[in-house]
């Protein structure tokens, strides 16, 4: 059954009570993981590219894009951001937001200690730091990324994890509902949640494959030993390690190498010598891993407070991805290291990643991994030799269960260099620890996509028929579970918001709506701790409630330090009250080239004051980029760092109706002096009725070089058509 | 146990493989590692998976909790939390969520018992 929502509008908000309403009825429209459509040698504007996939209907493009006839190419690989609100409600409007962007891989975080809950949790209870994953909410965000893939025009990826004590469970639950991506891996739930070791592998096996029944995607864990570990560079063998088990594994549970995803993540980061250091790494994994895909995920071991910091890492990240391999791309928002990412976070790490794998589009082609450099062959052989030595020990030892009793794993040597510091787990200890049963002689399971042994009767086509139909089968035998908990669920919390959506107030937001948080930079030139202590009494000064620093880094022991806090500021605007002006609207083109060949208009132009720079002028005024020429203007440009004087004997020498100086905003008051002198000038000769004085610049406003003089003034992303508008309409009220 | 780097030592008797030998050694190994894995998971269950079996049954997260947990305590695991709300399905002639609702109810454990005791 298809959905029966109305498809969204750019220019309205998702609904989130149409999307809740009637959701026991909904059901997923497709299953399994959807790669990108490539194209090869696509041509956009005036570029080939050789490494895109097909372009989006709606979109969002790179900020320069409007310099290229605002193209947004997509690059081929999968691109994953992570979504953690703990909200769904939130989530989603979130998601909507990335995929504009470029995102079509949402991975959907849980909250903190889902994974030890023995069972599935329903409803919408709200999470910490992730949300609760549930049938409800899966359905939800599933149905509005329905909503969502249709209006950007690429099928979209939803993605969370098969983990903890409920694996099986979650499985049947997200095959059910549509899920298309999920991590599961039984190494972490050993070494990172503590569950029994035993019951972590005998649950992954049945989990995996009622994922493998719907051709959901598996990721792996092995990153976590990455972000776990001391020294982060010496923990590549065991890393590929970690790979195979849960690869090798994976297979012989049935479940094919192309739907199964290694979780890789350059460990490193300057000030390291960290390409150099972790390219070896990603060769010698790609050598092994062949047949697997690879998601590349982003480094977090190192991420500090600073986002700037953290772009850079993941920009080097995204190298190391384009000069291998990476089937998905995943990122890390620049605010992981400092807070539960916020939502324009989640754009500017998928925008990082866009704009790079654009920016290094086809650089493979040209620049090439040199395998026979001797380093990197050399690197590329001992890491696999060292994890050839891992596992050898580990068989030696007795086993995977023997090598974690050991403390193999996570240990801050480089194999076989040990510290006895690793995560050290016992067969009998852990969360669940006995409760693996043994199946019987008459062992039942009368259900698909099982595995392992199962005494079904004899003559029985299909496991099922013995009951009837199971829910893999048959999706109307889905059960559906709504609100368990009266207070903590999502009408409760819409109520709280409901007045900002019904009046459609504008207040500040992060990470959920009507959070109200908002956050300020500020350098105070001040020592360290100073600085910081101010900073919080600056924020209460601005009505912050609640003010925290969230970054600060030194400029200079003494002379000061960057600061940034955020804080809630509980205020709520009415648009209604807003004064907002609207663009002026534009004339035709032949409005205007009538009005001007009737006048034969001539324009005279400069840049002023001491000013070498011409760009934007020309973009005004040149033919080329739709200027003013455009509609037959005679346009005399007199050049940069010209005199306010000159330009205006030039308008008198030239008979020109119009003047434009171009100005960039200074510290002197320089721009507004020029403006002034030229209106005064004008006045003074005699010309002021005849000529139209218009002044732009990135920093210029119409309201300001009115106050100044000029009869117009435009900033930054003017185009030709706003000002020849302006000049005919301008001309025709004032007779000229 | 803490030890040294040895591996200028260790991998000497490594360096007569070629590549592609030592890439086939690494999944000879890890083939190695997960064989008992696989077979212990072919051969047991727990209770998520049978969970797992009721759900894909049709039957509510909160019924298969109370249905699987009778089962752990009764011991019955290893037959199957399926096998046990089919019996019922049979015994009553009722599809398996009004089965496992029953059971999860209290009713038919009897039943159960006596199909297993008499078994065993």
């Amino acid at each position: 059954m298809s959905d029966t929502l109305p498809p969204l509008k750019p220019n309205e908000k998702l609904d989130i009570a149409a999307l809740l309403d009637g959701i026991e009825h909904y059901h997923p429209r497709r299953f399994g993981w959807h790669w990108r459509t490539k194209v090869a040698d696509q041509r956009l504007y005036e570029f080939t590219y050789r490494e895109t996939s097909e372009g989006l209907k709606n979109s969002i493009p790179l900020p320069a894009a409007h310099y290229f006839d605002n193209i947004d190419p997509q690059p081929d690989c999968v691109v994953t951001t992570e979504i953690a609100s703990g909200r769904f409600e939130d989530d989603i409007r979130r998601m909507r937001m990335a995929a504009w962007h470029g995102a079509d891989h949402m991975m959907v975080i849980r909250t903190a200690g889902q994974s030890h809950i023995d069972g599935l949790l329903e409803g919408t209870p709200e999470g910490v730091g992730g949300i609760a994953v549930t049938r409800k909410q899966c359905r939800v965000t599933r149905r509005a990324l329905d909503l969502i893939e249709d209006e950007v025009g690429r099928p979209i990826n939803f993605h969370s994890y098969v983990s903890g004590v409920a694996g099986p469970e979650i499985a049947v639950m997200f095959a059910e509902e549509g899920v298309n991506g999920a991590h599961q891996d039984p190494q972490y739930n050993i070494l990172y949640r503590n569950i029994n070791m035993y019951r972590s592998f005998v649950d992954a096996a049945v989990a995996k494959r009622i994922m493998r029944s719907v051709r959901m995607l598996q990721i792996d864990g092995a990153h976590n030993a990455n972000a776990t570990a001391v020294k982060a560079w010496k923990v590549m063998p065991e890393l590929l390690v970690q790979h195979a088990i849960n690869c090798a594994f994976s297979v012989a549970v049935g479940m094919p190498k192309e739907d199964i995803a290694l979780s890789t993540v350059p460990p490193d980061a300057a000030p390291a010598p960290c390409m150099r250091m972790d390219l070896p790494y990603a060769v010698a994994l790609r050598d092994l891993f062949g047949g697997y895909k690879l998601r590349a995920q982003q480094n977090t071991r190192y991420m500090e407070s600073d986002a700037r910091d953290a772009t850079v890492s993941h920009v080097m990240n995204l190298m190391i991805s384009r000069l291998t391999s990476a089937d998905i791309q995943s990122t890390i928002t620049p605010d992981e290291g400092r807070n539960v990412p916020w939502h324009y976070n989640n754009v500017h790490a998928v925008n990082t990643a866009k704009q790079s794998l654009i920016g290094m589009d086809g650089l493979r082609e040209m620049v090439k991994v040199d395998r026979e450099n001797a380093e990197l062959r050399d690197r590329v052989r001992e890491l696999k030799e060292r994890a050839v030595l891992f596992l050898e020990a580990m068989v030696a030892d007795g086993g995977y269960f023997a090598g974690v009793e050991e403390a193999y794993f996570v240990d801050s040597g480089e194999y076989p260099e040990t510290n006895d510091d690793g995560i050290r787990r016992f067969a009998d200890g852990g969360l669940c620890a006995n409760t693996i049963v043994e199946r019987a002689d008459d062992y039942l399971a009368p259900v698909c996509h099982h595995f392992g042994v199962n005494h079904l009767p004899r003559g029985v086509e299909k496991p099922c028929h013995v009951i009837g139909g199971c829910t893999l089968c048959d999706r109307e035998k889905v059960p559906f579970i709504d609100e368990l908990d009266p207070e903590d669920n999502v009408n409760v919390r819409l109520a709280r918001t409901a007045e900002l959506r019904e009046k459609g107030l504008v207040k500040p937001e992060v990470e959920w709506a009507g959070d109200g948080i908002v956050a300020v930079t500020m350098f105070l030139p001040a020592s360290e701790r100073i600085a910081e202590a101010a900073a919080l009494e600056l924020g209460r000064a601005m009505n912050l409630i609640d003010p925290k620093v969230i970054h600060k880094q030194v400029m200079h022991p003494a002379e000061g330090t960057l600061v940034e806090i955020k804080g809630c500021l509980n205020v709520a605007i009415d648009p209604s009250t807003l004064v907002i002006t609207e663009p002026a609207p534009v004339l035709s083109d032949e409005e205007i080239r009538e009005f001007v060949a009737e006048k034969n208009l001539r324009c005279v132009a400069a840049t002023v004051g001491m000013d070498e720079h011409s760009v934007g002028m020309l973009e005004i005024i040149d033919i080329k980029h739709g200027g003013l020429e455009k509609w037959g203007f005679t346009c005399t440009y007199l050049g940069t760092s010209v005199a306010v004087e000159k330009v205006l004997d030039a308008a008198i020498e030239h008979a020109a109706s119009v003047v434009l100086i171009s100005t960039i905003i200074t510290h002197g008051d320089m721009h507004r002096t020029n403006m002034e002198k030229l209106a005064d000038l004008a006045v003074e000769k005699g010309v002021r009725g005849k000529l139209l004085l218009i002044a732009g610049g990135t920093q210029v406003t119409d309201e300001q070089a009115k106050g100044w003089g000029m009869d117009a003034g435009f900033g930054r992303r003017t185009k030709g058509i706003d000002v020849a508008s302006f000049i005919v309409k301008t001309m025709r009220e004032r007779g000229m | 146990m803490v030890r040294e780097d040895t591996f200028e030592h260790a991998h000497q008797y490594l360096s007569g493989l070629t590549d592609e030998e030592l890439k086939m050694r690494f999944w000879e190994l890890a083939q190695e590692i997960v064989d008992p894995l696989v077979e212990l998971a072919r051969t047991h269950t727990s209770p998520s998976i049978e969970r797992s079996v009721l759900m894909r049954m049709g039957i509510d997260s909160q019924t298969c909790g109370a249905v699987v947990g009778e089962c752990e305590t009764r011991g019955l695991l290893g037959h199957g939390a399926g096998h046990v709300v089919l019996v019922c399905m049979q015994a009553w002639g009722v599809d398996a969520p009004a089965a496992a609702k029953r059971l999860a109810g209290g009713e038919g454990w009897d039943t159960v018992d006596a199909k297993w005791a008499s078994a065993q």
